[in-house]
C-alpha cells in the first residue's frame, strides 16, 4: 500500500528523536573540547624520548646519540648532534635532539629501529600552533617524557620494554658480577713464576 | 479591522491583545487611529512570525540533530539559544556578491518580493477569536493569491542572475510549483462547499462546536477533510520548497538552483521567504482543517483562542521538519507524476465526496454511520486504486550484480 514505507520510515526518525534523550546506543557524541575521547591503546602518533625518571630527564635519557634513527627517518625530520667533552670523547647522550613534526609523518620506523627503547611512539593530537615554524621544531627538553607517562599510555608495550630491559640489566650484572670473580680470584693467586728455563 | 475590546463580551485573556492594542492606540488623536491600529498589527504580524522564523531554525537543527543522534547547535548563548542571531549576524556581515551581468535591479528586487508576498498572506489568518489583521469577504481568494505570485519572485531571482543554471532552476521550480498549485486548491473547494465561504473567519466558526458530545467539527477530522487535509499539506510541503519536494533549490544536485548567485542577506532572505511562506500555509491549514482557535473541547475553552492556534501552528511545523528529517528527496518526473496522477484525481474525487457530505447533511440514526461509511469508502478507494496505479511498471527494483 502507499504510504507504508513513509510511515515506516517516520517511526525509524521518531524513535531515534527519543531514543537519543535517554538512550546512550542511539546518542553517542561526545562534546570534544570538554569530554576528552579515549584513545584506543594502539593509537600512535609523534615520537617522544623516554627519560627514566621525572625529576632530571635530562640526565636519565635513553637515547645514547647513536643516530640510526636520524639515518633511517624517511621524510629526515629528525636531527641529533652528540654531546662530547672537552677532549672531543663521546659523551654518549645527545647535545641536540630536534623533531621537525611538520615533517613527520609518524611512520614509527624510527621506534623500530632503536636498539635501545630510547624513542616510543606518543598519543598527542591537540598539536595546533599559531606559529609554523618554531613551535613545530620540539627540541629534547620538549620530546623528554618519563617512563611513567609510556606506561601510562602503552602498558601492554611498556610492560614488555620494561622486562626485557630489567632482563638484560640483570644478566649484564650477572656478566659483570663473574668477571670481577674471575678478576679477583686472578688477584689472590699470584701467577705461577715462569719455568727455569733450562741452562744452555 | 476587528471592533473595539470595550464592545466585545467573553473572559478577560481572549480580549487582552485587544485591550493593549486600544490603550496603545489611544493616546493618538481619534483620526489617526484607524492607521496606528493597522501599522501596529503588521509590526506584530513581523514580529511574532520574524521570531518564530529565527526560532524555527534553531528547532530544526536541533530536532534534525537528534533525529541524527547529535546534539545540534549547542553552544551560542544557554543550550544555543542565541544562534539564531548570530546566524544573522553572519548573513548581514557577509559579502554581497552580484554578478557583473546580472539585472541588478531585479536581482535586489527578487529576494525582498518574495519575502513580501510570502507575508501579506498572513494578514488574514484568524490568529484568535478576534485577532485577524483584516477580514476579507474573499480571504482565500487573497491569501492563494498572494502565495502564487511568490513563483514570480523565483523565476525573477533565476532571471535577473543571468546564469543558465540558475534559469533552468527556476523554470523546474516553477513547473513544480504551477503542479502543485492545482491539488493545493482543489483541496480547499471542498472547504468553501461545506462552510459556504469564502473568508477566513467564518471557516473557523463553521468548525465550532461537538459533535456526539465530544467529537469536534473540524472539517479534519471528517473523511472527506482528512483526505482534503492530507492533500493539502503535500502541496504545502511542494510549494514551500520544503523535503522531500526541495528540487528547487536542491544544494547537492543544482548547484542551489535559483539561488546560485545569491549570497550574504539576499540569501538569508531567500531563507526567510521558505519558512513565512511554511508558516503562513500551515496557519492555512490550521484554519481551512484544523478547526483555526477552537478548542478541541468544551472545557478547555479556558486555554485562550489565539493559545490554541499557537499550539496547532506549532505541530505542523514540527511536522514539517520531522518529514524533512525523513524522506529522501524526489526526482523531477516523480515529482510532477506524483501532483498529476495521484494529488490531483484524489483531489477531484474528494470534491464529489464533500458534496456527497453537504447533501447528506440531514441524515440521522441509522443513515448517521451510512454517512461516514460511503464518505470513508470515497477516500479509501480511490487511495488504493491511484496507488496501486502510481505503482504501476515500477516493480520491485532488480540489482544485477548486488546480492538481493
Amino acid at each position: 500500500m502507499l504510504g507504508k514505507g513513509l510511515l515506516q520510515g517516520l517511526a525509524v526518525t521518531a524513535k531515534n528523536l527519543v531514543g537519543s534523550f535517554h538512550d546512550p546506543a542511539r546518542y553517542t557524541t561526545q562534546e570534544y573540547p570538554e569530554v576528552k575521547p579515549t584513545l584506543p591503546e594502539a593509537y600512535r602518533n609523534f615520537p617522544f624520548l623516554v627519560s627514566e625518571s621525572a625529576e632530571d630527564p635530562m640526565g636519565t635519557l635513553r637515547c645514547v646519540a647513536c643516530q640510526i634513527c636520524e639515518k633511517e627517518c624517511p621524510p629526515q625530520c629528525i636531527f641529533i648532534v652528540m654531546e662530547r667533552d672537552e677532549k672531543g670523547k663521546a659523551m654518549k647522550r645527545p647535545k641536540v635532539f630536534d623533531i621537525d613534526t611538520s615533517v613527520c609523518m609518524s611512520c614509527q620506523i624510527c621506534v623500530e629501529v632503536c636498539p635501545f627503547d630510547a624513542i616510543k611512539m606518543d598519543q598527542v593530537f591537540e598539536i595546533a600552533t599559531t606559529d609554523r615554524f618554531n613551535a613545530l621544531l620540539l627540541n629534547r627538553e620538549q620530546l623528554a617524557k618519563p617512563n611513567t607517562y609510556f606506561q601510562q599510555i602503552h602498558p601492554t608495550e611498556a610492560a614488555e620494554v620494561d622486562a626485557r630491559l630489567a632482563a638484560e640489566r640483570a644478566a649484564a650484572e650477572e656478566k659483570a658480577k663473574a668477571a670481577a670473580a674471575v678478576k679477583a680470584a686472578a688477584i689472590k693467586a699470584p701467577p705461577a713464576p715462569p719455568p727455569a728455563k733450562p741452562s744452555a | 479591522m476587528t471592533p473595539d475590546a470595550a464592545t466585545l463580551a467573553g473572559p478577560w485573556l481572549e480580549r487582552a491583545p485587544l485591550i493593549a492594542r486600544d490603550w496603545l492606540v489611544g493616546w493618538l488623536p481619534e483620526s489617526l487611529r484607524w492607521f496606528a491600529s493597522s501599522l501596529l498589527a503588521i509590526a506584530v504580524l513581523i514580529g511574532a512570525f520574524g521570531l518564530l522564523f529565527a526560532y524555527l531554525t534553531l528547532a530544526e537543527r536541533k530536532i534534525l540533530g537528534r533525529i541524527q543522534n547529535r546534539p545540534g547547535p549547542n553552544r551560542t548563548g544557554w543550550a544555543g539559544l542565541l544562534q539564531p542571531f548570530a546566524d544573522g549576524v553572519k548573513a548581514l556581515t557577509k559579502e554581497d556578491v552580484v554578478p557583473r551581468a546580472a539585472d541588478k535591479v531585479l536581482h535586489t528586487l527578487a529576494p525582498v518580493s518574495l519575502v513580501a508576498l510570502s507575508l501579506i498572506g498572513l494578514a488574514v489568518i484568524p490568529f484568535g477569536r478576534h485577532l485577524v489583521a483584516i477580514e476579507l469577504d474573499a480571504a482565500l481568494l487573497y491569501f492563494f493569491a498572494a502565495g502564487a505570485a511568490t513563483e514570480l519572485s523565483i523565476f525573477m531571482a533565476g532571471w535577473a542572475s543571468r546564469n543558465k543554471y540558475s534559469l533552468l532552476a527556476a523554470m523546474r521550480a516553477l513547473a513544480q510549483l504551477i503542479s502543485y498549485e492545482v491539488p493545493l486548491l482543489l483541496s480547499v473547494v471542498p472547504v468553501v462547499l461545506l462552510a459556504g465561504t469564502l473568508s477566513t473567519t467564518e471557516i473557523v466558526v463553521a468548525q465550532g462546536g461537538w459533535g456526539f458530545g465530544f467529537w469536534p467539527h473540524w472539517f479534519a477530522l471528517t473523511p472527506w477533510g482528512f483526505s482534503a487535509f492530507a492533500v493539502f499539506m503535500i502541496a504545502a510541503l511542494a510549494e514551500s520548497n520544503r523535503s522531500p519536494f526541495d528540487l528547487p533549490e536542491a544544494e547537492s544536485e543544482l548547484i542551489a538552483g535559483h539561488l546560485t548567485e545569491y549570497s550574504g542577506f539576499k540569501y538569508a532572505l531567500f531563507f526567510m521567504a521558505e519558512y513565512f511562506g511554511m508558516a503562513a500555509l500551515s496557519a492555512m491549514a490550521v484554519t481551512l482543517f484544523l478547526g483555526g482557535w477552537q478548542a478541541p473541547a468544551a472545557f478547555l475553552e479556558v486555554i485562550p483562542s489565539y493559545a490554541w492556534f499557537t499550539f496547532k501552528l506549532l505541530g505542523l511545523l514540527l511536522g514539517f521538519i520531522w518529514i524533512r528529517a525523513t524522506f529522501p528527496r524526489l526526482r523531477i518526473d516523480q515529482l510532477t507524476r506524483l501532483a498529476w496522477k495521484f494529488l490531483v484525481p484524489i483531489a477531484l474525487i474528494n470534491l464529489g465526496n464533500a458534496a456527497f457530505w453537504s447533501l447528506s447533511g440531514s441524515w440521522t440514526g441509522f443513515w448517521l454511520p451510512l454517512r461516514w461509511g460511503i464518505s470513508a469508502a470515497l477516500v479509501v478507494i480511490p487511495f488504493l486504486v491511484l496507488s496501486r496505479a502510481l505503482y504501476a511498471g515500477l516493480g520491485p527494483r532488480v540489482y544485477r550484480y548486488a546480492p538481493s
